[in-house]
């Protein structure tokens, strides 16, 4: 919506000294961490590294068991998940799940309506309302398949629909799990291209495994291991880190 | 559900039932216009099932505590203070929000199995407790309203014109109430919970909030049916607060189709008839069987779970009519 | 009475309860455990055992200890039978899925009793016990059978716990319950244990029911009572514990039994079903289990 937020001093995320500890086991351990606003910021790490625990405590899905995380100059750590949404942070999932029995237009208009209904934008008439989820449709690609039920997309469109779903919401903070997982070549180009359109509007966190995609869109790269946060920087800077190739075993980080 | 469906057609079908139950009362025959007014209170009953079991995919076991809490609301008010149909009618309702409200508050903090468990002991406490007052309630036994409690303004329920009437019209609320619920965004929102409470709260709805108003709202339909059947038919008693009534609604609502609008009212009309005629057909050929509503509702329920789970309407939407709603 | 004869005659009534609410709870303990399914038909599975120890004594001649231990033998496998014959072509077929078979043994639970109301009839039978001795106690006089149930009772739980915990049965179920794929993939017929844990879940049941039977009667509708007393006991003993489950039994069969001696029995029940209402609601492992795994 607002194209560009006003700049501020305060990062519009702001995470500091987040835990979260399973049992024993610190999956996230006292991480830092900051993204300005209108920033495409990409996670990176190994499998483990607690990358998904890091944006499930950011969104609300895990409650931390230690730490502060501010959004908007606000504190939200105790914010539960729904009220976060509202705010502006919106999390599309890992493991697609979109609502498969329902209609791809339901599964976009229960995305509209949330911000509509009881939301900020107020109440909208019937004609509004089915030219914005045509417009979230539109903006993926999917705008003819608006009909179908959801769960007989084809993978790659059960994604974009997910996607759309997210974009629905109007977030200030757009978190992508592992958007590309699944894809072939050719929707990972087209999810490159529509990633860069939606940047120029709201921040976006990707989290992802698939190096070309994070150096095609990221601006920054936090690199995460073992629950802790080892390097961050450009993409050249996080590809010369030593570090951060013995983490991934040695490998280039491009390969 | 979808913006997409046609609106005309929907509103058309549903006014055509009305319409339809409307003339009943002209052209039936005594006795099936006498348990016609039956079928369409217990099918508001049904109805509230529905949108808590149907569409918000919540499965409980204890609906009978707030038909009960309705129809005791209604009756013991009526009976012991002698409050007018006016007054005893709105305090059941009051009754059975307020049971719906406080039994939702605890039963809604577990799921699945364990909300199946919850709301069917609630529901036995709540029929136990009709048994402890006996004083109050007489029991099994139950009381029956004098004519006089049964009038409002000009309109008297002793009268089976009146009293069908009364009980069409009340019918006919629910059943567009339902409707427009289930049509708003809020009616979505059941949905989405009942497919994906995850999905749904991480769209930015507050799950609990939603299914605490659906199940109030669902609890307060079938308090309403309660109190009607006190009063229109003038006996209430701690037979409807028991684990069969519980069951009962759900066996309506499986055999027309959950998540129907419709789908309560014919599963409701087709399980009053198949008992009545199957007893009936049993008593008169095998009458030392002792038939009772048991073994007819026992293999409609085996039955329909296993080779029919989409009950009549839902399974005509899956494959002809995907417009209804 | 004076009070301390008063209730160790409560007592007494209340360990009778409980040894056969153990039993009866212990089967559906078994089957939610192993299979995940709530036979919400447990309780006809114990009415039809009672009904049949009737038939049985009723056919049997001659001395009624004779009639009683070819009812404690038929009975449990008759209803055994019955309920491998439900889970053949109801339970399998949905595929043990939670709710379906809630909805299905629902249905079950009322055929069961149309066919005893239909074979049997609406009235209550008594059923002669084995033997009529009565012990006479300082102060009051008690009957032998009615601790012989205790005995019995007790023997019985002993052998259930020895095939769960010794034998390669017990091993066989534990492994199907942990995780029902990984059985599958060691070559254990899941298929066949599910068959077995619901025939012997009933059979508990229909145990519990015979050795009960000529202390209470035989009804079409008894099983109302012993269902909800073993939810209640399952619930606070946590699931799939059978020291929890005997534990739990003997906290509700004493207290049940002690408290109905001096409040009405309503009440009683009425406090015992509130309490267990809030303890699944607040405390979902019940009160001796662990929590989640």
């Amino acid at each position: 919506m607002a194209a560009m937020t006003p700049v501020s001093r305060e990062p519009l995320l702001s995470v500091r000294g987040l835990s979260r500890h399973f049992g024993g086991l610190k999956a996230v351990d006292g991480v830092d961490f900051d993204v300005p606003a209108g920033q495409v910021r990409a996670i990176i790490g190994p499998n483990g590294a607690g990358k998904t625990t890091f944006v499930g405590m950011i969104c609300g899905r895990i409650p931390p068991s230690a730490g502060t995380i501010r959004f908007d100059g606000a504190d939200i750590t105790d914010m539960p998940a729904h009220r976060r949404v509202l705010a502006g942070i919106a999390y599309t999932f890992q493991i697609t799940s979109v609502f498969a029995n329902l209609s791809v237009r339901d599964n976009v208009a229960l995305a509209v309506q949330r911000r509509h209904v009881g939301g900020k934008g107020g109440r909208l008439s019937p004609r509004a309302f089915a030219a914005e989820i045509g417009a979230a449709l539109a903006r993926v690609g999917l705008a003819d398949r608006a009909g179908e039920t959801a769960g007989n997309l084809a993978y790659g469109h059960q994604r974009l629909l997910e996607v759309a779903m997210g974009l629905a919401l109007s977030p200030r903070l757009l978190i992508l799990d592992e958007p590309t997982q699944g894809l072939s070549d050719a929707e990972i180009d087209g999810f490159i291209g529509l990633v860069r359109e939606i940047a120029g509007e709201t921040t976006v966190l990707l989290i992802e495994h698939n190096m070309p995609v994070v150096m095609a869109l990221a601006e920054r790269i936090t690199v995460m291991d073992q629950g802790r946060v080892i390097a961050e920087g450009t993409p050249a800077e996080v590809r010369g880190n030593r570090t951060v190739q013995a983490a991934y075993l040695g490998a280039p980080v491009d390969a | 559900m979808s913006p997409a469906a046609p609106h005309g057609r929907v509103i058309a079908l549903h006014l055509a039932v009305v319409a339809l139950l409307f003339a009943g009362e002209f052209v039936l025959p005594a006795y099936h216009h006498g348990v016609m007014a039956r079928i369409m209170v217990l099918a508001v009953f049904a109805m509230g099932y529905n949108l808590l079991f149907g569409y918000t995919g919540l499965l409980s076991l204890g609906h009978a505590m707030f038909f009960a809490a309705g129809m005791y609301g209604a009756g013991l008010t009526a009976y012991h203070l002698g409050w007018s149909v006016a007054a005893a009618f709105p305090a059941g309702i009051v009754a059975g929000a307020a049971v719906s409200a406080g039994i939702a508050l605890l039963a809604l903090r577990t799921t699945g199995v364990a909300f199946m468990i919850v709301t069917m002991m609630f529901a036995q406490v709540g029929y136990l407790l009709t048994l402890y007052f006996g004083n109050w309630t007489r029991g099994e036994e139950g009381l029956t309203l004098a004519p006089a409690a049964r009038l409002l303004g000009p309109f008297d329920f002793t009268d089976p014109a009146t009293r069908y009437f009364a009980a069409l019209a009340l019918f006919a609320v629910v059943l567009f109430l339902t409707l427009a619920v289930v049509r708003a965004p809020f009616g979505r929102v059941l949905v989405a919970i009942r497919e994906n409470e995850e999905r749904t709260r991480m769209l930015g709805y507050d799950t609990f909030a939603n299914k605490l108003a659906a199940t109030v709202l669902s609890g307060t339909i079938c308090a309403s049916a309660g109190a009607a059947y006190a009063l229109l038919f003038g006996y209430f008693g701690s037979t409807f607060a028991t684990v069969a009534y519980s069951i009962l609604p759900l066996l309506w609502v499986l055999v027309g189709g959950a998540a129907t609008t419709l789908g309560p009212f014919l599963g409701t009309l087709a399980m009053y008839y198949l008992i009545d005629i199957s007893n009936d057909v049993l008593n008169r050929h095998f009458p030392d069987w002792d038939m009772s509503y048991l073994g007819t509702v026992g293999v409609a329920l085996v039955l329909l779970v296993l080779f029919f789970p989409k009950g009549l309407l839902g399974t005509l939407r899956q494959r002809w009519v995907v417009w209804l709603p | 009475m004076a009070f301390g004869p008063h209730l160790l005659l409560a007592a007494l009534e209340g360990l009778v309860q409980a040894a056969v609410l153990a039993l009866t709870a212990l089967g559906l303990s078994l089957v939610f455990g192993v299979m995940r399914v709530v036979n919400v038909a447990h309780g006809e599975f114990f009415m039809l055992g009672a009904v049949l120890a009737w038939g049985v004594t009723t056919a049997v001649s001659g001395h009624p200890a004779l009639g009683f231990a070819a009812a404690l033998v038929v009975a449990p496998l008759a209803v055994g039978a019955v309920a491998l014959l439900s889970e053949r072509l109801v339970l399998r077929r949905l595929d043990y899925n939670p709710e379906a078979t809630i909805v299905a043994t629902i249905g079950l639970l009322y055929i069961l009793q149309q066919a005893a109301l239909t074979f049997y009839g609406p009235e209550a039978r008594p059923v002669v016990p084995p033997f009529n001795i009565r012990l006479q106690l300082p102060w009051f006089g008690y009957s032998a059978y009615k601790l012989s149930v205790i005995g019995a009772s007790a023997v019985v739980l002993a052998a259930t716990w020895f095939v769960l915990a010794r034998t390669r049965i017990g091993l066989v179920m534990r492994a199907t319950q942990y995780d029902r794929e990984i059985a599958t993939a060691f070559g254990i017929p899941v298929e066949r244990v599910y068959a077995g844990v619901f025939a012997l879940g009933a059979m508990l049941a229909a145990v519990a029911a015979v050795l009960i039977v000529p202390i209470s009667q035989a009804h079409y509708l008894m099983g109302a009572d012993p269902l909800l007393l073993s939810f209640i006991v399952v619930i606070i003993g946590g699931l799939g514990s059978l020291r929890g489950t005997v534990v739990a039994a003997l906290l509700i069969g004493l207290s049940d039994g002690i408290v109905s001696v001096f409040f009405s029995p309503t009440l009683a029940k009425i406090i015992a079903t509130l309490a267990v209402a809030l303890v699944l609601v607040f405390r979902p492992q019940g009160l001796f289990g662990q929590a989640a795994r």
